[in-house]
Parts: structure tokens; sequence; C-alpha cells
């Protein structure tokens, strides 16, 4: 199976290294939305509390950046699964699960990669942390856990998508999810039911753990709800695609 | 991993009342065929008569509503590992990567494989193929019939006793086609077990040692060339000025060489 998945893998890598674009794609606008956060609306957002912006939009940009990302997945899939590739690999003697974890890996190193870029470009933005490396581990290990989650959602239109287009639009709602979250502005001013969903809602709870750890704080209850959330999302996603997978070729 | 053991006596394939449904369409209403080791054996029938079912059910592609199926001697529900050790399943769209280079394609699946040294196994299988000069670039570059002879020398990696070839030759243009054709009969004569399906009557007649003819979910006809011409009625000799086919026209006007690279 680790034989598998990493040959599997190789693949996959070089089809992203040789077109390097995927990756700069993906960090363009969630770049240009934290310009515009930042530059343009951070004034009037952040007032003259002298709170570092910055640190604070971090978060909700590197969710942004994993959920437009794992289009590009669900995109892989579907190609693979269209052009006969999942077929070829499915009447070869190989273990079963190495095919969609190839994906899924390969998803989580070009995310990091991509993630990595918005960090630095956060760095010249004036992100000022203050995170030990215990919270900087923290820090990535929600981030991980997060794209192994929306990774294993990707994977079911990649699965059963019936066009390009079908595949990658799952991610659109993904994307638009922060906006109604605390990444970007605290829910306190929100009206009523836009609060509560806000503040019920998962990505809430994830970013206010990221934000913790970057402020080298400790993020208590909010890290729990969002591990609860990510685990039991992640799970349940990685049996509907495992399912769907067996399906196809049984 | 070894390649698969296999009894010296089984046929290279049996199939015997199978049959399978998508949901109301009955496509397989119990097929009955058995493919001797060394032969070329053309599944012919019309599009949706059942071809492609059959032989995904032979690479464990899809479970059988009933009845059974042995490559090699092993069960392919029973077995499908052994089952996929054995045989090798080219599909009707030329599954490579094209982000890939031929080489590379090869590679992949010969460490998938396990198979010893994967890039002498690659250089091979590229001179083999007429595709040496291509080894390099991307597969996505190639022509029809070029991704098609890479498609069928990935299906070759690991020398695998039973090559499935679904519908080989749709799609491409005659000089691919007969190129395709070339690479089937040498396989044939290195003594690989070679089952494709296909719609047209030529490539039957031109490549087959025998022939089934897949009507309606059943085998209607079955035997060699010489066997299906006799159940017809005694040949008239007439007298015909014989005219040159358009593909041999087509072949005469655009040149002879049947590789490119």
């Amino acid at each position: 199976m680790f034989h598998d998945t990493t040959a599997l893998t190789g693949r996959l890598m070089k089809q992203i290294t040789r077109s390097p674009d995927t990756i700069i794609t993906v960090a363009i606008t969630p770049l240009a939305l934290f310009l515009l956060f930042r530059y343009v609306f951070g004034g009037a957002i952040a007032g003259s509390g002298g709170a570092n912006y910055t640190n604070y939009l971090l978060p909700g940009i590197l969710l942004i950046t994993v959920a437009s990302g794992v289009a590009y997945t669900a995109l892989r899939l579907y190609n693979d699964r269209t052009k006969g590739i999942n077929a070829r690999l499915a009447t070869m003697p190989i273990a079963r699960s190495a095919v969609l974890w190839s994906h899924v890996l390969t998803s989580l190193v070009s995310n990091l990669v991509t993630a990595v870029i918005i960090v630095a470009a956060a760095f010249a933005m004036g992100l000022h942390p203050h995170a030990s490396v215990g919270g900087w581990l923290g820090f990535v290990g929600v981030l991980v856990l997060f794209t192994l989650t929306l990774t294993w959602l990707a994977v079911i239109p990649g699965l059963t998508a019936s066009s390009m287009e079908g595949a990658s639009a799952f991610s659109y709602p993904l994307i638009f999810l922060p906006f109604l979250s605390s990444a970007f502005v605290p829910t306190d001013t929100m009206p009523g039911p836009v609060r509560w969903f806000a503040q019920h809602q998962p990505i809430t709870s994830v970013v206010e753990s990221m934000r913790l750890f970057l402020d080298g704080r400790a993020p208590g209850d909010d890290l729990w709800v969002a591990l609860a959330w990510l685990v039991g999302l992640g799970a349940l996603a990685y049996a509907l695609a495992v399912r769907i997978d067996r399906r196809a070729h049984a | 991993m070894t390649p698969a053991t296999t009894s010296t006596t089984a046929p290279a394939i049996t199939v015997s009342g199978l049959r399978k449904s998508f949901g109301d369409n009955v496509v397989l209403r119990g097929v009955d065929l058995t493919v001797q080791r060394g032969e070329i054996f053309a599944l012919l029938g019309a599009n949706g008569a059942g071809k492609t079912t059959t032989i995904n059910v032979l690479s464990t592609l899809l479970r059988p509503d009933a009845g059974t199926a042995t490559v090699a001697g092993h069960d392919v529900a029973a077995d499908a590992p052994a089952v996929r050790r054995t045989i090798s399943l080219t599909g009707q769209f030329a599954a490579v990567d094209e982000i890939l280079t031929g080489r590379e394609n090869l590679e992949l699946v010969a460490r998938l494989r396990r198979v010893p040294e994967p890039r002498r196994v690659a250089t091979g299988l590229l001179e083999r193929f007429g595709l040496t000069e291509a080894a390099d670039r991307r597969s996505g570059t190639y022509s029809g019939g070029m991704k098609r002879r890479l498609d069928i020398a990935m299906s070759l990696v690991g020398a695998p006793s039973v090559v499935v070839l679904d519908e080989p030759t749709t799609g491409l243009d005659p000089q691919g086609r007969l190129e395709v054709w070339a690479t089937i009969r040498d396989l044939a004569d290195a003594g690989t077990t070679i089952l494709l399906t296909t719609q047209y009557l030529d490539e039957a007649e031109a490549l087959a040692h025998r022939i089934a003819i897949l009507h309606g979910g059943t085998i209607i006809a079955n035997g060699t060339l010489a066997e299906l011409t006799a159940l017809f009625p005694p040949t008239t000799v007439e007298y015909v000025e014989k005219k040159p086919t358009l593909e041999e026209i087509f072949l005469a006007i655009t040149g002879s060489e049947t590789r490119e690279s």
C-alpha cells in the first residue's frame, strides 16, 4: 500500500510541478482578498485600536486558499476517471486505497506549498506572530487537518460528477463560508440569524483556534469544537468516498 | 510479486452463463465462451451488444450477477488479485497520463506491477513499439496511433499472459489502425493470448483465429472464420471488376510507411 501510494503520488506531483501555474492560480485570489481586506477595508474595520489586522486575517485567508485549492483534486480525479486511468489502475494488482490516498496526499502537499506563499506575503504585510514552536505546530496542525477534511470532501464530486464544471462547483460554497464567520470581522455586529449561523458553523472555531495559536495563547474550547467538526466531517467524507469508489469498480 | 502461477492445462479464458444487468437494462443474458491459450479471439458485435461489459467482468472491473468467468484458471470473483496479475486490459480510450512522458508512463506501471528494473523494461517496450524517439516527450503531444501504441505497451509491462483489448482501433486513422494490427500480430506470435472486441468485420477477419458474435446479450455464433463462412450457402462464382477500396487509395497516396515516431 505504501509502495503503491508513493508511486502514484509521484505521478500526481509531476503533474503539478509541470504546471506550476496551478499553485500560482490558487494563490492569486486569496492574495487579492488579503490585500483588499488589509489595505482597503482594513482601516475602517480595525479602526485605530492598534490590533494587528494582518494577524487577524491570516487564518481565514488560508482557509479560503485551501477551499479553492481542493477543487483541483476533484478535477484531477475527474480527469483520471473519464480518461480511463482509474479503470486501468483498478485492473492492476495494487492496493485499492492507494489511488485515493495518492490524490489526497498530493492535495496536502500542494496546498501547503500555496499556504507558505500566503504566509510569506503576510509577513510582508506586517504579520507579527507571538506563537512559540508549539503554537506554530498547533497552527499548522489545524490547517493540515482542515486540508485533509476538505480534500476528502473534494474526492466525492471527483468520483461522481458528470462534467468538469460539476466536479469543481462544490468548492464555491466552501470558499464563501469564511465570509459568514469570524474570519474577517467579529461576529458581534452581525444581525441575529446571521450571527447565530456564524457562531455555530465550523469555520469560526477553526479560525479562532488558528488565531489563538498565532497569538501565542491556548485555544481552549474553540480547538475541541474545531477538531470535532473536522474529524467528524472528514471521517464521514472518507467513508462515503471509499464506498463510492468500491461501487464504481466492484 | 511473481507472475501468477497458472495451471498449464486451463484455457486462457472461460466464461459460462454470464449475466449482467444495470437496473432494468439487461446487458448480458447468459454468455458462454472459451479462449484457448495463444490464440487471437475476436468478440464481434454492434454498439451496446455487451462487449465491454463482458471484458469488464473478465478484468475484475464489474461483478457478474450470475455465471462464472475464469482467467488462466483463476475465478474472477473469488480470486481477483490472481486474475489481475495474469490479465491486462487496454480500455476503449487510451488511458495514458498525458502530462507524463511515454517513458514515465511505462515506468509508473512497471513500479506498480513491481517489475524489477523499471527503466530497462520501459526502454525495451519503447523500442518494440517504435516510440524510442518520442520517449521523453509528453504523451499528450503524441498522435492517436502513437498514444494507442503507448497504451498497449503499458498493458504489456510485466508480460501478462492474457491481453484484453477493447475496440483497439476505434477512432484511429487507417495508418494507426494498421500499426495496431501489426502490434497485435506480433504479440500473438510471441505466445500471448489476445481477446479483442471490435465492431469492424474486416478487423475480426484480418486478425482473429476465432470469432464470436455477441448479439442481444448472447453469443449467436462462434468458430473459426472458415466455420462461420460454412454456415452460409456455398459461394457462387461471379466475375466482378476489382476496384481499389478507398482505404487502399488513401494509403497509396499518403505514403506507405506504417510507423511514425
